[in-house]
Parts: C-alpha cells; structure tokens; sequence
C-alpha cells in the first residue's frame, strides 16, 4: 500500500467553485457543452473551448475510467518528498476527457496502462478535496 | 510574407560557466548579450530590437531597462525553453516588416545555484488541475509521455539510452560541458529511477548560465564579418492539454516541423545536422518522429546504432553534448540549440563532432511538457553570406 499523499488544498476560482464544491460531497462534476455536447476538461465554469460560448452545464460523472498513462515518481519534490514512491497518472474518464491524478490505495508497481480505476476523494479541509483514484476491482472503503 | 533570407545570425555566444553564485541573473543577461554582440562586430547602441523570455520581471520591458537599450522593436514571447527559437522566427519577421534591424535574444538564468526567476504561474487556469498531485518537476511530466510512447510504440529504456549515449560521446569534448565523460547504455539504465520509465541520466542537467543570438538585416550583415548564416524558414505551435483529449506520443514538432520545411523550401536529406531539443531522451525521441526524420513510433528504432553521433551517424546531433550533458541554462535549452547549430554551419565546432561540409542545419525547441503544454519551434537555416 502506498503512504499516504499530502492533501494540498487548490486555489478556487469562480470558474472552478462548482467543480470543487462537488468533490467535498464525493461527486466528481463534469461540464458539458449543449450546442456542441464535448464534455469539457479541466472545468470552466460554463465555457466551453471547443465552440466558445459560454453555455457548458454540469452533470456528475461516473468516477470510473482506465489508466492512460503513468510513472512511479522516486524523487518527489516538496510536500511531496517524503512519500515515494507514489504514483502519477493520467486517468481516461468513461466520458472523455483525460485528468490528471494519483493512484492510491495499490503497490506502485501493480499500476499498468489500461488498469481500470474508480475516485476517491480527499478533502483538504478547505472547502475541496483532491480526486485520486483506486483500482476498480476494490470495492468499498 | 516569408522569412527566408530576409535575416541573418550574426553573433552567437553561450557563457562558459555552468555555476555562477556571484553573479546576478540580470548581470548574467548582460555578460551574454555583450558576448554575442562582440562576436558580430557590434555593440549594444547598435541594438534597435530586443527579445527575452518572461522569466526576468517584466521579460523585455525590465530587460531593455537594465540594458539601456532603447528598441523600436521587443518581444517576450514565453514558451519555457524554446522561447528562443520562437524568438529567431519572431526576429527575422520584424526585420523583413522593417521593425528593427539589430536583434538581440538574452537567455540568463540560475538554477544551479539559486536566485532565478521564472514565470509566475500562481494564476495559470490549469494549476489546480496539474500542481495538486506532486508534478513539481518536469520529469514527472516527461515520463508519462515516455510510458505512453512505450505502450503504443514498444519503444524500450535501452532506446531512450542511446540519445545520452550519443550526447555522452559529443560532450567529452567540450571543454565546458557540466558532464563530460562517455557513458553507455548500461550505465544509464543503472542510473537511479527518478520517475519511470526516466532514469537520472535520461535527464538534463540543471545549470547556471545563459546565451545570446544576435539576428539582424540582409543590409547589417554584409557589412559583419561573422554574419554567414541566413534564416531558411521558421515554424511554431503550442500544443496543449487539449481540452483533456490530450495525446502524451506526439509533439508540437507535427506543426513546426513541417511549416519550416515548407517555408525553407528543403527536405530531411538536404539537413546535415541537428540541434534537437533533449530536457530528456524522451523528447529527442518523439521530436524526431514529429519532424519526419522517421515514421511516428519509430523514433526508438532510429536513434539506435549511433544514428545520432558525430561523425559517421546518419543525423549528428548535439554535438556540443546538447542538454543532457552540456548545458541546460535556466531549465531552457533553446538558445544552445541555435548556437551550436550555428557553430556547425560556420565550422566552428569542435574539429572531433564537426560535420564535414555543413550547409543546413534544423534547430528544433520543446518548451512546457510533453505532458501538458508546449511550445515548439522549428528553425531552419544555412550557411550563406548576405
């Protein structure tokens, strides 16, 4: 199992209150434009980059996706120095967009690409809380 | 409009010194920018366009101020280590749109031994999405991509290794490299894991220092005895996140690339040598797929058997032992990239990697992350007098 991970709290900005808020609840909140329907990432608070209108609504994603990408980070650098080796990957969403994110809750060297992953969420106790993701297959706490 | 031959490279000069505490970076800016315009036969009072990155206060406005330039042109374009080549491109147009004549381009920066600046990203919409998960450093970024690549492609470390290797064997003879001893596969991939699939010595160095490029008019140059190199064609693009489709195998190189080529009116066999950005194998990888040099995803293959090496492979790189081994002033290795291009089109580099009869060299810049955003920059250029 890996070490626990530092819990930094993000700057909320007016175009990413929403998505923030949502994370508190254990929801991870996706925009989507209407006219144009591309699911927008990362949040914009309503405005959509592939048409430019300022029309995205938000909706609640599944939280379920696959591991594009990732590395088994040995040098962290600041609050993250003291909890290698831990895991940075790129998790494709089941609608689309790729985020950036950990691992947790899985050895690091049992990460692959294509592994699928479900959220989990990390408050901050600043009024947000870090998605990560687990392994799928554990259900459950 | 085109750019080609409107402006030439007329000094060039890199600092010699890879740790420098008792310099300030703004001093730095300053030994650089003289350097360079001394090589060209020309003085600061001769300068009427400047450029910088935006890492020094206001980038070119707090810069031209130190200086005591007084510019009817300037430009702080930012796109982290590649800004630089971006710049060359930005020069040559504001010269043949009669802007300025006497372009000066300043790299300074001190991460070695503290007290550099950086572009202020605090409010950069993206930190929270990116800054909250431990990627404080660009190797993280840069080993998503190459795990990726090695999913897809099959791409292999040993692969990878080869472009240190290469790197390795051209920086033994440069006297001011920060390594400069040959290493071998082996040895990179006994290197310690920094963040796989990248090990130490598929990483840059982190160094002091800085460059300088002076690009100036067709009428300037025939009057400078250094002024033999011409811009052929510039391209450039930012590539970036996406709208979280991002695709971590391939580079901005897909856009720069082929708008130099096109501009410069030359293909990949009429190119005698390279200046491939190289923060990491990784990108010297996926920069040579993205310019064309080979088929997409098989950029491992390439580089294997000495392709890289100077002389005897078939496209010399980095002969001043690039960013892996060399220099990598202020985490942004664009300006040595020109420069050492620039060496080779005048014969000017060291006699053990000169390439025989150089005519056209392609400096290409990667500025960002491969994981992210990036700025890419594709200069072509050659050996010709005004």
């Amino acid at each position: 199992m890996s070490t626990e991970l530092p819990r930094l709290a993000p700057r909320i900005d007016p175009d990413t209150a929403a998505f923030w808020e949502g994370t508190t609840r254990g929801v991870l909140l996706l925009e989507r434009c209407p006219d144009c329907q591309t699911v927008i990432w990362y949040p914009r608070g309503g405005f959509c980059p592939a048409c430019g209108k300022f029309s995205a609504v938000t909706f609640e994603a599944a939280g379920t996706g696959t591991v594009y990408s990732f590395t088994v980070v040995h040098r962290g650098l600041g609050e993250y120095a003291g909890v290698t080796p831990f895991v940075i990957a790129y998790v494709e969403l089941d609608e689309g967009p790729r985020v950036m994110t950990n691992i947790v809750d899985v050895d690091p060297s049992e990460v692959h690409v294509g592994m699928p992953v479900r959220a989990v969420f990390h408050d901050t106790g600043e009024g947000s809380a870090l998605y990560r993701f687990a392994p799928a297959q554990r259900t459950g706490a | 409009m085109t750019i080609k031959r409107k402006a030439f490279i007329a000094g060039i000069y890199e600092h010699p010194r890879r740790e420098i505490p008792d310099r300030s970076v703004a001093q730095i800016h300053a030994e650089v920018a003289i350097g360079a315009l001394a090589d060209a036969g020309l003085t600061l009072s001769d300068v009427d366009g400047y450029f910088t990155d935006g890492s020094t206060g206001f980038g070119a406005m707090s810069m031209t101020d130190y200086l005591g330039l007084r510019c009817t042109h300037s430009d702080s374009t930012e796109t982290g280590g590649s800004s630089y080549l971006f710049h060359v491109g930005h020069a040559a147009e504001a010269i043949a749109a009669g802007r300025c004549n006497v372009a000066l381009i300043t790299l300074a920066g001190k991460p070695r031994t503290g007290g550099g600046g950086g572009p202020g990203r605090a409010y950069a919409p993206e930190n929270a999405f990116e800054g909250l998960f431990g990627m404080s450093g660009a190797v993280t970024g840069y080993a998503l991509a190459a795990q990726r690549h090695m999913y897809e492609y099959g791409t292999t470390s040993e692969q990878l290794a080869e472009v240190k290797v290469a790197a390795s064997l051209h920086a033994q003879h440069n006297p001011h490299a920060m390594l400069n001893k040959p290493v071998t596969v082996e040895e990179v991939l006994a290197s310690p894991m920094i963040s796989s699939p990248l090990h130490r010595f598929d990483c840059c160095v982190v160094t002091d220092g800085g460059g300088a490029v002076v690009v100036v008019s067709p009428e300037v140059a025939r009057d400078l005895p250094r002024a033999n190199v011409t811009v052929l064609g510039q391209g450039e693009a930012i590539k970036h996140s996406d709208n979280g489709r991002i695709d971590l195998t391939y580079t901005g190189g897909v856009v720069s690339g082929p708008r130099a080529f096109e501009e410069a009116g030359v293909t990949h066999s009429d190119i005698d040598y390279v200046s491939i950005y190289d923060s990491f194998t990784i990108t010297v990888v996926e920069t040579l797929e993205d310019l064309g040099f080979c088929e997409k995803g098989q950029g491992g293959r390439f580089v294997m058997d000495g392709t890289l090496v100077s002389p005897g492979g078939k496209l010399p790189f980095n002969t001043d032992g690039g960013g892996l081994c060399n220099n990598h002033p202020s985490n942004r290795g664009g300006i040595t990239k020109i420069i050492e291009a620039v060496r080779q089109l005048r014969g000017e580099a060291h006699p053990a990697v000169q390439v025989p009869d150089c005519e056209i060299a392609l400096a290409h810049g990667t500025g960002g992350s491969l994981a992210t955003r990036m700025g890419s920059s594709t200069l072509i250029m050659a050996r010709e007098a005004a």
